[in-house]
């Protein structure tokens, strides 16, 4: 069951979400909760978009390579039973650096 | 508002207890308080519950007439309070607060919880209703997966480390390790902590409380009344409940909780005191990172200082501010809905002078600190000898 305003705000940040963000923090998740034991280990993290909301989303591939940082730029892959996928996006090294937050102290 | 007294505590053995039912650890909590108490059942006139998940870890509820009844209050109003992991702090600041006001003479807090009859995917699916399922959740948040991303972020900001996450582990074990009642008595060492199984990066399992079965309860009667009991009541100096959001992303900086700062400077406020006042203190150590942003929020130590200050051994026995002495969440273990009343019984204990070798100096203030989800609630309450 779901309630009429609840789809309409997920719609809302759907149409947000077909862009790039960036990476607030993140973790690998080893112990899942039974509902995505199959997933595990699977990366998580909190992202800014673009909008200014943040929110939690799963970054996509197994590898080391496809692991992502605090500050990364990570792109929107898809959208699946309410669940936001992005991957760590390809730009050069040196923008990449420019675009980290600094630190708040 | 009426000053009002803790006069009684009891607390079962926090552990895995496969022949024992939820019913039967709250009763038991519930006859050691009131024996504590020296005070008759008829005379109790409310009972407060603090629960998290009884209907999902075991399949019952209407849980406080249920244990009300086995405890010996028929008739009296009975009720479950549940703000996930502060469900305990919570009943105790409703039972505080029907004391304080006048309403009732005589109440009896208890807290418990009975996870391990579940299976550990099960445990952590079932607490990660405490955060946002229709958010964080569906994206496959576990409450270590949002611990870490606390800790990811602490790191980042102020350069808290691995090594100094495990200090707060090693710590915590060796208290526990002295603490008879606790869940899992076991010295480990640095490198043991640092070695663990991943849980959630940068978080092992030796960075996560306990998956464990306990109870327990306070009675509570206006101060000006303890003395007729008997002379080992502490008294509650102020007790604080407050909320935030929710959901982990919700939270503009995930490096503090707001809802534990504004808590603490309304109890300290309350009392008159300040954090250098405090002798000795209960923290919601569900993971590592949280003993050490507590400490921070608590203002026991400057901002982005807490991974330092336990390193160091300031949070030990015998250091500047002990914490978590009776072994926190980490060793004495986390039966979540009997977590923050059982706060408040190892903190009377170190009041009374009780806590046998894990006895501080003796101190008149101490201050428990319970949180709910990822601060999505916080109780603080701070105590003092009578």
């Amino acid at each position: 069951m779901i309630r009429p305003e609840t789809e309409k705000v997920e719609s809302a940040q759907a149409s947000n979400a077909s862009s790039e963000a960036i990476v607030y923090t993140e973790t690998v998740v080893f112990a899942p909760p039974e509902q995505y034991a199959a997933d595990a280990p699977y990366q998580l993290a909190i992202v800014d978009l673009p909008s200014g909301e943040r929110t939690t989303v799963r970054i996509l591939g197994k590898t080391p390579a496809d692991r992502v940082s605090i500050g990364d730029r990570v792109t929107f892959v898809s959208e699946d039973a309410g669940v936001r996928y992005y991957r760590k996006a390809t730009v050069p090294a040196a923008e990449q650096t420019a675009n980290i937050p600094r630190p708040l102290i | 508002m009426r000053s009002v007294a803790v006069l009684g505590i009891g607390k079962t053995a926090y552990g895995a207890f496969p022949d024992r039912d939820l019913r039967s650890l709250a009763v038991e909590a519930v006859n050691l308080a009131m024996q504590d108490a020296q005070l008759a059942s008829e005379r109790v006139q409310a009972f407060y519950l603090g629960n998290f998940a009884g209907p999902s870890f075991v399949g019952q509820n209407h849980l406080a007439p249920y244990i009300g009844s086995a405890a010996g209050f028929l008739g009296i109003p009975c009720t479950r309070v549940e703000d996930a992991c502060a469900s305990g702090g919570s009943a105790f600041f409703h039972g505080w607060m029907s004391v304080a006001s006048g309403v009732y003479d005589a109440v009896v807090v208890a807290g418990v919880e009975k996870m391990t009859s579940q299976s550990t995917p099960r445990v952590t699916e079932i607490l990660a209703g405490a955060g946002d399922m229709a958010g964080e959740g569906r994206a496959g948040a576990t409450f270590p997966a949002l611990f870490a991303m606390i800790a990811r972020r602490h790191m980042h900001q102020f350069g808290t480390t691995r090594e100094q996450l495990a200090a707060v582990a090693v710590k915590n074990h060796a208290n526990g390790a002295k603490n008879p009642m606790a869940h899992m008595r076991k010295v480990i060492s640095l490198e043991q902590a640092l070695s663990g199984k991943p849980v959630a990066e940068p978080l092992t399992v030796f960075d996560c409380s306990l998956i464990s079965d306990g109870a327990a309860a306070v009675v509570l009667v206006p101060a000006d009344d303890a003395l007729r009991y008997h002379s080992r009541f502490a008294r509650v100096r102020s007790v604080a409940q407050t909320s935030d959001y929710v959901a982990l992303d919700r939270k503009k900086d995930i490096t503090f909780f707001p809802a534990v700062q504004s808590a603490a400077k309304k109890a300290y406020d309350a009392a008159g005191v300040g954090p250098q006042d405090i002798g000795v203190a209960e923290v919601h150590d569900c993971f590592t990172i949280a003993e050490i942003v507590a400490s921070e929020d608590l203002g026991f130590v400057r901002k982005g200082e807490g991974g330092p200050f336990a390193a160091a051994g300031c949070t030990a026995i015998g250091g500047r501010i002990p914490i978590n002495t009776s072994g926190g969440l980490k060793s004495k273990g986390h039966p979540v809905g009997a977590t923050g009343v059982g706060q408040i019984c190892d903190l009377v204990q170190q009041l009374r002078g009780d806590a046998g070798e894990r006895q501080v100096a003796r101190h008149r203030l101490g201050l428990a600190q319970n949180l709910g989800g990822s601060g999505g609630t916080c109780v603080v309450t701070i105590l003092e000898a009578a």
